[in-house]
């Protein structure tokens, strides 16, 4: 159990690095559907058989949502603004993924002290939670199109459920479906935004668009 | 029994706010609901505070709360329910008034938030007067702030209303810090912010009065925290102007008083501190007040110099206290707090006609106005009598609250006999007096005779109508009230007399309540002897006339050829001579332009006047503010991902800070 | 008995003050070097104004036909307030002066907003002039009145000038001259005097108190003209209380005396008319604020 676990932590951090270094923006919604499957995945594999249904139900709404109807949503705001790539980002493609890899180890720096009742389980779960996070940050703060922010938040969510579902033993339910509904809300109101500048002003770039402030 | 009513009262207003969201944006219903609400809320409230002066006792409720620190603690006590009487009366007269007054905005502006915004307004002025709990407190007290800031910005599309709504809000705030530093430093010891388990730090009574003085003297207005009053009052609707000055500033004055009551023993130098700020603020308020011509603003700046005449009772109050003398105490506090009835009632007159005046002739600039009395029959007479009772002139009620702390101070004076001793602080307060009572005169007869009286200045008085049947059943309703305790003055005691017990203490304050109600009645006996006199020399003259042959003709013009309405005097004209006398103090603006030349030209001369203390003081602390920000602006570039990044570093920085 | 001397001496105002004003105009006509109307004229004035009938412009409305009938009845309401020498005013009670002050405010105010009822910008001027004397006029008032307060220890008028001489001399010492030079100060502003204005002048620009009573006519200008001589016996009797030594005890003999002290000070005033000449316009302030420190000068004289 604890390998299969291993494999989808893994998998997880992987599609991190992937997310750093893309500039297409479909291969970015694409790396979010396997996220989810990564995600989901482990949430099985930490519990113990036999599954709960309400686990098996979770799961697969876990993948439902993120897997199915968030990249639904971002990729048909993808087809309306008819956006195909990144512009230009702040932080180039190399040095993210250089910043990735700083970020990991500072994951595994904060984590290794403490000891919490998932280490024994995996070493890595944690950190990789927290390197989740830190990717979406590390997404939204070096990257322009406002498409590819909805993804970095979105990312951050991923990595909090992966916190949720490696800590919350007691009550995963409650916990999980209110993280679910917050990054469903939050993608399907970004979507639309995203939607309305874009008709707007005929652009979605940030950079065009902070110079509306005064 | 009191409980529930009070309970029930509360629970129609907020219910009626709720209602008037949603009784449709633009309509009728709203005003209807919101009047009807307010109404109510206003009898069932006036009920249970009626009979707490009645009986004299007190009830309370306390139920806890999951907010920390906070319960939902209130209580009625003597000092409660007049306040609460107070504010009833002026709310539910407003909310009369206002259903024929927003009839204007049907259809343009969203009437039912108004009325919410009113309703709530009402809701969160009792709740401030029943609290005994520092958060509820804390949270009525916001309420009250943010319900009229919203009412204030009714017209929010005139660029000067939104700047009086922004002062408003700051000014507002600043009062509310100071506030809440207050109640923490009062609940500190017991950590409760229960207003019976309040406990004075030693040593710490000064900054306690410091502070209480501060955060409601910017609510109630004392010079120099007054500024935004002569902008934010004006800005708003007149049923909201009314409420705002006659029982929104009050509320300033009740939470003085309590937390006076609160930290216990008052030194002598507190009594002296609102004797000089009541004195400084009635001045000065006047005076701007004459410089004014926007009827409302002028009113506002009267707020203010009422406000002064308040304090200055209340300084009398503490003054007696600290000096162990009952019967000037009990006098000063008697004379407060009936003026805060009184200026409550012909406050919002003025106020309603005012409201009436700009509703008929569609100006508040009192230099176009004019010949109203004959196209305004009834609000030019309330308006009158309105104008008679704020100068404090016999036998109308201002004259009584007045004469009651001219009673305390001469008493103190003719008693006492050295420099130095409270005797000063009672020729202060009389001079004051005198001074503000001749200003106040002065000034009223100028808004009445130049608004009211003569020959139309303008087209727009020329068209003005009289006003709907509930403006006019409100004013004529205070002015009623006006005539009614001005001539029965011991009514009035009685009224107080139980709030006295309540501060001062049974014994020393009934014997001095009998003697005030003595001299009372000799002044309503005097009165009513006023009345009848001129009722008989109407009647001689009436008799005298009828024989004799009356005409009518036009006012005798000197012998020039062509005079016209404009050259009546102006308000301006008219306060001049005064304000020249001050000038000093006000510093007025002429602009000037005469002809050149030997042929007439285009000439014109305006005056404007600044507040002072708006232009000296805060300004240029505000201005050092905005420079200050100005530089930290230069961290916000604008870019969302640099807000981000600072989240992003501060969260790594704060985790590994924890971990190690 | 006091009961009856303060009816007879009621009696004896409303009959004798428009008298004084006949004795200030023969006064005048005195030194002047004519031989002047007749003492009882104002009677005969009054009586004329009674039998006739009135022009009413058409600009006023009630508040005209009102205001000199209400200002009338204020300063009677006064009169019953003050004392004559010893002997006290049918209507006293504590505090009873500022009943009085107010009082004559409200007779100024509304003559005020009745001149201002006619649109002429005469009346206006003078309005204005008015209100902007009786300001400090008021305050000195009071002050003196407090300085009494303080030195008898009384604070109703007829308790106050019970109290001036019953002891002493004077409790008040020379501080009692400086308050009746106040108060003389205070009288011939109130009542529209030289040096404060000429009750003689006809040019509407140079008049205060006589313009804004120009267009009233017949009864209302009896009312107005009877009010006037009554705020003269008012302010006389104030200042006779503090300037005449004499209280013999006899309440009777105390209000005879009062009344010649005010007829001798209607003298005075025509002295004064006479020998002065009106002070510039913005002088006057001046003059009231000299007499506002003189008081002021007083009041800390007798608290130190």
């Amino acid at each position: 159990m604890s390998i299969w676990t291993n494999i989808f932590i893994l998998g997880l951090v992987l599609t991190d690095f992937r997310l750093l270094a893309t500039s297409r923006l479909a291969t970015v919604i694409q790396t979010t559907v396997f996220q989810a499957f990564a995600l989901s995945a482990f949430m099985l594999t930490m519990a113990d058989r036999p599954w709960p249904p309400l686990l098996i139900f979770l799961a697969l709404l876990t993948l439902m949502v993120k897997g199915l109807v968030l990249p639904w949503l971002l990729r048909r705001a993808m087809r309306e603004t008819g956006a195909q790539r990144e512009i230009e980002p702040i932080v180039g493609y190399s040095a993210s993924v250089l910043v990735g890899i700083v970020l990991l180890g500072l994951s595994f720096l904060i984590f290794i002290p403490l000891k919490t009742s998932v280490s024994q389980e995996s070493a890595f779960l944690l950190p990789a939670a927290l390197f989740t996070t830190l990717t979406g940050l590390m997404i939204i703060i070096s990257r322009k199109n406002a498409l590819t922010q909805v993804v970095g938040y979105l990312v951050m969510e991923n990595g909090v459920y992966a916190f949720g579902a490696a800590l919350a033993v007691e009550e995963p339910l409650l916990v999980e479906m209110g993280v679910l509904l917050d990054v469903f809300v939050a993608v399907f109101v970004m979507g639309i935004t995203v939607y309305q500048i874009s008709r707007e002003f005929d652009n979605i770039d940030t950079d065009r668009l902070s110079e509306l402030k005064d | 029994m009191i409980m529930d009513l009070m309970l029930a009262s509360l629970a129609v207003l907020l219910f009626g706010s709720a209602v008037c969201v949603f009784a449709g944006g633009s309509g009728k219903s709203a005003s209807l609901m919101g009047a009807i609400t307010s109404v109510t809320g206003a009898i069932l409230a006036m009920g249970a505070a009626g009979t707490i002066l009645w009986t004299g006792k007190e009830s309370s409720l306390h139920v806890p709360w999951q907010v920390p620190f906070g319960s939902f603690y209130i209580a009625v006590d003597p000092l409660s329910a007049f306040f609460i009487i107070t504010i009833s009366l002026v709310c539910a007269l407003a909310a009369i008034y206002g259903t024929a007054y927003m009839d204007i905005y049907r259809g343009k502006k969203n009437l039912g938030a108004a009325w919410c915004f009113f309703n709530l307004l009402f809701a969160s002025m009792l709740l401030v007067v029943l609290s005994r709990n520092g958060i509820l407190f804390l949270i009525a007290w916001e309420g009250m702030s943010l319900s009229s800031f919203f009412l204030v910005m009714f017209e929010h599309e005139k660029a000067e209303v939104r700047e009086a709504g922004w002062v408003y809000l700051i000014a507002a705030h600043v009062g509310q810090a100071c506030l809440m530093f207050l109640f923490i430093l009062l609940g500190g010891q017991n950590a409760s912010l229960d207003f019976d388990k309040f406990t004075t730090p030693v040593g710490a009574a000064a900054a306690l009065f410091i502070l209480a003085l501060a955060g409601f003297g910017a609510k109630a207005g004392f010079v120099p925290m007054h500024v935004w009053l002569p902008d934010a009052h004006p800005a708003a609707p007149s049923h909201v102007s009314a409420v705002m000055s006659g029982v929104m500033i009050k509320t300033g004055i009740y939470g003085l008083v309590r937390i006076v009551l609160l930290i216990g023993a008052p030194a002598q130098w507190w009594g002296w501190t609102l004797l000089i700020i009541g004195a400084v603020s009635g001045i000065m308020g006047v005076l701007f007040a004459l410089a004014q011509h926007d009827i409302k603003r002028l009113l506002a700046y009267h707020s203010v110099e009422n406000i002064g005449i308040i304090c200055m009772g209340l300084g009398l109050w503490l003054l007696g206290v600290s000096i162990n003398n009952p019967v000037l105490a009990t006098l000063g506090l008697m004379g407060g707090l009936l003026h805060v009835l009184n200026h409550a009632l012909f406050k919002s007159l003025l106020f309603f006609g005012a409201g009436s005046v700009a509703h008929a002739s569609g100006t508040r600039n009192m230099d176009l106005l004019g010949g109203l009395l004959k196209r305004m029959p009834q609000t030019s007479l309330t308006f009158a009598i309105g104008a008679a009772a704020i100068c404090g002139l016999p036998p109308l009620n201002g004259f009584i609250s007045e004469f009651l702390i001219y009673l305390g101070a001469f008493g103190i004076v003719a008693k006492a006999g050295t420099l130095g001793s409270p005797a000063v602080g009672g020729l202060i307060a009389m001079a004051s007096l005198g001074l503000i009572g001749g200003l106040a005169a002065a000034c009223f007869a100028k808004v009445f005779g130049i608004v009211f009286l003569g020959e139309p200045r303008s087209e727009n008085s020329a068209r003005a109508h009289e006003v709907p049947r509930p403006m006019l059943f409100a004013m004529t309703t205070l002015a009623a009230l006006c005539i009614i305790i001005g001539l029965a003055g011991p009514l009035a005691i009685k009224l107080v007399t139980p709030v006295a017990r309540q501060l001062i203490g049974d014994a020393n304050v009934s014997e001095t309540s009998a003697m005030a109600c003595g001299i009372l009645w000799k002044i309503s006996l005097a009165g009513g002897v006023l009345i009848i006199i001129a009722g008989v020399f109407w009647g001689l003259r009436s008799i005298l006339l009828a024989r004799r042959v009356n005409s009518t003709g036009p006012t005798w013009d000197c012998g020039y050829l062509a005079p016209n309405n404009r050259m009546q005097y102006t308000a301006s004209s008219f306060a001049w001579p005064v304000i020249g006398m001050f000038q000093w103090l006000v510093r007025p603006k002429l602009n000037v332009r005469f002809t050149k030349g030997l042929f007439p030209q285009h000439a014109e001369i305006s005056s404007h006047t600044d507040d002072i203390f708006r232009r000296n003081l805060f300004a240029p602390i505000f201005k050092l503010i905005s420079e200050l920000a100005q530089r930290i602006h230069r961290l916000q570039e604008g870019r969302n991902q640099l807000y981000v990044l600072y989240i992003a570093i501060t969260i790594l920085i704060l985790l590994l800070v924890k971990v190690r | 008995m006091t009961i009856l001397s303060s009816i007879i001496h009621l009696f004896l105002t409303l009959i004798l003050s428009p008298l004084l004003i006949g004795i200030i105009n023969r006064t005048k006509a005195l030194f002047a070097g004519r031989k002047g109307q007749p003492l009882l004229q104002p009677y005969y004035d009054l009586i004329k104004l009674m039998k006739k009938g009135s022009v009413y412009s058409t600009t006023s409305t009630w508040v005209f036909r009102l205001g000199p009938v209400m200002g009338l009845s204020a300063v009677m309401i006064s009169i019953l307030i003050v004392p004559s020498g010893g002997v006290g005013g049918l209507l006293s009670f504590s505090g009873d002066f500022v009943f009085m002050a107010y009082a004559l405010g409200l007779t100024r105010f509304v003559t005020v907003i009745a001149a201002m009822d006619t649109g002429s910008p005469f009346e206006g001027m003078g309005a204005s002039r008015e209100v902007q004397f009786a300001i400090i006029a008021e305050v000195v008032l009071l002050l003196g009145l407090a300085v009494l307060a303080i030195g008898t220890h009384e604070i109703s008028l007829s308790g106050i000038y019970a109290g001036l001489w019953t002891k002493s001399i004077s409790p008040l010492g020379p501080v009692s001259v400086i308050v009746a030079f106040a108060f003389l100060t205070v009288l011939l502003t109130e009542n529209a005097r030289i040096p404060v204005d000429d009750p003689n002048t006809h040019l509407e620009l140079t008049m205060i108190h006589e313009v804004m009573v120009l267009d009233h006519g017949g009864v209302d200008l009896a009312f107005i003209q009877y009010g006037a001589s009554l705020k003269l016996w008012l302010f006389s009797a104030l200042l006779v209380g503090i300037a005449i030594p004499l209280r013999t005890g006899l309440p009777l003999v105390d209000v005879i005396v009062n009344i010649i002290g005010i007829l001798a000070i209607a003298v005075l005033v025509g002295i004064i008319e006479s020998c002065m000449a009106r002070l510039k316009l913005l002088h006057v302030p001046q003059m009231l604020v000299v007499a506002l420190s003189v008081t002021v000068a007083a009041l800390l004289w007798i608290l130190r």
